[in-house]
């Protein structure tokens, strides 16, 4: 299990995760939100610049099934837009937590992460949720 | 075994333009008995239409092959059920395409003048009249095109009265059963949306929503019964809880088909609802033709209503009221889609109220029936009693690698149209079902019989299943690939 939730990262209960060095937050979905949506076909992030908000709505993943809501896990500004998903949205599905991550924000409160759960916590919810 | 189809063979027809050889055509005009005059003389050269280019050239056999090939690939109510939950896919009787075909209807226009319409008026304001009575609310409009225009017409309402009394408020609040078409809704008409989660019966969670509602909440949107089909039970509480902090109840009337007749939105707290006249009350729909989505709202909604509004002249005619100071104005041309309501008028007094009831009876029975035959081969979404539409899962075959879709992809090869997949969101691998009262015993049997007999496949033969449909003219399409590189358009060279 320890590859679909990696340890080194923070998880919200709306199934995305975030990467924290220095400032910078790395946000995507987890494994069983990839899992859960099925084929990804299409990203909707904002652009560079946009602030974020944590627990809100900051763009939707478009899967065959249905369009989801991508909930920020912090608050910040976005600078990086994985913009090679534009092309290849099945890299979410192929690998969530490397390739198919989706935007890199500048943290304004690091605080705010060490309130999401960790991945032992998190494999325990997404278990239970499913069942 | 597969009973109700078997293969036959079907002709191959490409594209109508790529039929086309110069020269050919359908028919001969006769020798003009007038002297020809050159358009552009007469009109001026920017009124006269170059020839479109790449226009098939065809005769007449080959226009009637193609057509009537493609009908063949098709699959519609008129072949059989057609279970698409959350569709209310149910037979819309002849009739009723007669009597909105009538020639002093269908050649009417909407310029003529008011004395020239009263039949059309009359037919709006019966029609008005009986769908008052059938949802217990206190007005109407019946000027939005569809389902999801009736829901912005809906919330434009909201927000006109909200802001009459001096704030339109910032946020909706809406079920995470919703149908999709809610949340866009919402956010079209410029509120936050905030999903509020059902509880684990999938309904409503009333202590979630009485956190949730504040001063800034315009309106709860809900559907119901829900798109479990289950009947919201504290409907009313719910109403109670928004009105208390000034929020109005929006009602989704999407599945009507499970209440006319039966319960009145109006009677449970709803303020505004809108119903799918194309679903609940006979129009052909699925290929995108014209629906009709009228709202009906409660007392204090009224003044905001669309114009023109249907009203008696006092002389004991009708006429259309344009002046309405308070209007949010017109939300569709004329008087929105008039052939629909024709439809509509002629369902409700062909049935009248104990035929509607029955109908509803119907559905609701019929659902129960396929619920019950299969309740022990899939597993249900949620236990609960349902009403016009039964939602199961995938769980049980998805040990064998068989999920929701494949079920239904099976479900072509023995000659039935699928169920809704994954829909609603809340129960992971759904298969939704809805029968419509349309259907006999003997054609739900047949479905059960299929849904019976997939059950054993994917045990069996899970290969067989997750290929499916294997007699059909094509096979299984690659979805994702559509999704992800979609080819939008046709090009000659």
């Amino acid at each position: 299990m320890s590859n679909k939730t990696p340890p080194n990262l923070r998880y919200t209960k709306d199934h995305e995760w975030i990467l924290v060095d220095g400032s910078t937050g790395t946000i995507g979905i987890t494994d069983h939100a990839q899992d859960a949506l099925g084929d990804i076909v299409f990203v909707d992030a904002p652009k560079t610049g946009t602030p974020v908000q944590a627990g809100k709505v900051f763009g939707t993943v478009e899967s065959v099934k249905a369009v989801s809501d991508l909930f920020s896990p912090a608050s910040g500004e976005v600078t990086e837009v994985n913009d090679t998903l534009k092309d290849s949205p099945e890299s979410v599905n192929e690998d969530p937590y490397g390739k198919g991550w989706l935007i890199k924000i500048k943290l304004s409160d690091k605080s705010e992460v060490d309130a999401l759960m960790t991945a032992d916590q998190y494999s325990a919810y997404a278990a239970q949720e499913h069942s | 075994m597969v009973r109700k189809v078997r293969e036959h063979i079907s002709q191959n027809e490409g594209l109508i333009f790529e039929r086309s050889s110069a020269g050919k055509y359908a028919y001969q005009l006769p020798e003009a008995q007038v002297p020809e005059i050159d358009p552009a003389a007469a009109l001026g050269a920017d009124a006269v239409r170059p020839e479109i280019p790449d226009f098939p050239e065809v005769s007449e056999v080959e226009v009637v092959r193609h057509f009537t090939r493609l009908s063949t690939w098709n699959y519609g109510i008129d072949h059989g059920m057609y279970p698409l939950g959350s569709c209310t896919m149910k037979y819309n009787a002849k009739i009723n395409e007669y009597v909105a075909r009538l020639e002093g209807i269908a050649g009417e226009h909407p310029y003529q003048p008011e004395a020239l319409a009263q039949g059309c008026l009359k037919i709006m304001k019966l029609l008005q009249d009986y769908l008052i009575e059938i949802t217990g609310m206190d007005a109407i409009t019946l000027q939005p095109a569809a389902g999801a225009h009736g829901e912005l017409t809906g919330c434009l309402l909201i927000r006109a009265y909200l802001q009459s009394q001096g704030n339109p408020r910032t946020k909706i609040l809406i079920p995470d059963s919703a149908h999709g078409t809610n949340p866009a809704t919402a956010v079209i008409a410029g509120y936050e949306v905030e999903a509020i989660r059902s509880n684990s019966k999938g309904c409503l969670d009333l202590e979630a929503l009485h956190n949730a509602v504040s001063e800034d909440v315009a309106a709860l949107m809900v559907t119901n019964p829900n798109t479990l089909g289950i009947f919201e039970e504290n409907i009313a509480k719910a109403a109670e809880i928004l009105h208390a902090k000034g929020a109005q109840l929006y009602m989704d009337g999407a599945n009507m088909n499970a209440l006319v007749a039966m319960a009145r939105p109006g009677d449970f707290g709803v303020d505004v609802m809108h119903l799918n006249l194309h679903k609940t009350f006979s129009t052909p729909h699925g290929g995108g033709g014209p629906g009709a989505g009228p709202v009906a709202v409660k007392k204090h909604l009224e003044p905001f209503l669309p114009v023109p509004v249907v009203e008696d002249d006092g002389k004991g005619g009708w006429k259309l009221n344009h002046k309405r100071k308070q209007s949010i104005g017109r939300v569709r041309a004329y008087v929105g889609n008039f052939g629909v309501l024709v439809r509509a008028l002629a369902y409700t007094m062909a049935n009248g109220r104990d035929g509607l009831r029955q109908t509803t009876l119907d559905a609701v029975l019929n659902s129960n029936y396929i619920r019950a035959k299969l309740a022990d081969l899939y597993d249900l979404a949620y236990s609960g009693p349902t009403l016009h539409e039964c939602v199961f899962n995938d769980k049980r075959q998805l040990t064998s690698g068989v999920r929701t879709g494949d079920i239904a992809k099976r479900l072509i090869d023995y000659g039935f149209h699928p169920y809704t997949v994954s829909f609603p969101l809340i129960a992971a691998g759904a298969m939704m079902i809805e029968p419509t009262e349309t259907e006999s015993k003997e054609e739900l049997d047949l479905f059960i019989a299929a849904m019976r007999d997939i059950a054993g496949e994917c045990a069996t033969q899970p290969e067989l299943v997750k290929n499916a449909p294997q007699s059909t003219r094509v096979t299984r399409m690659d979805e994702v690939a559509a999704a992800r590189k979609p080819v939008l358009r046709w090009k000659s060279h």
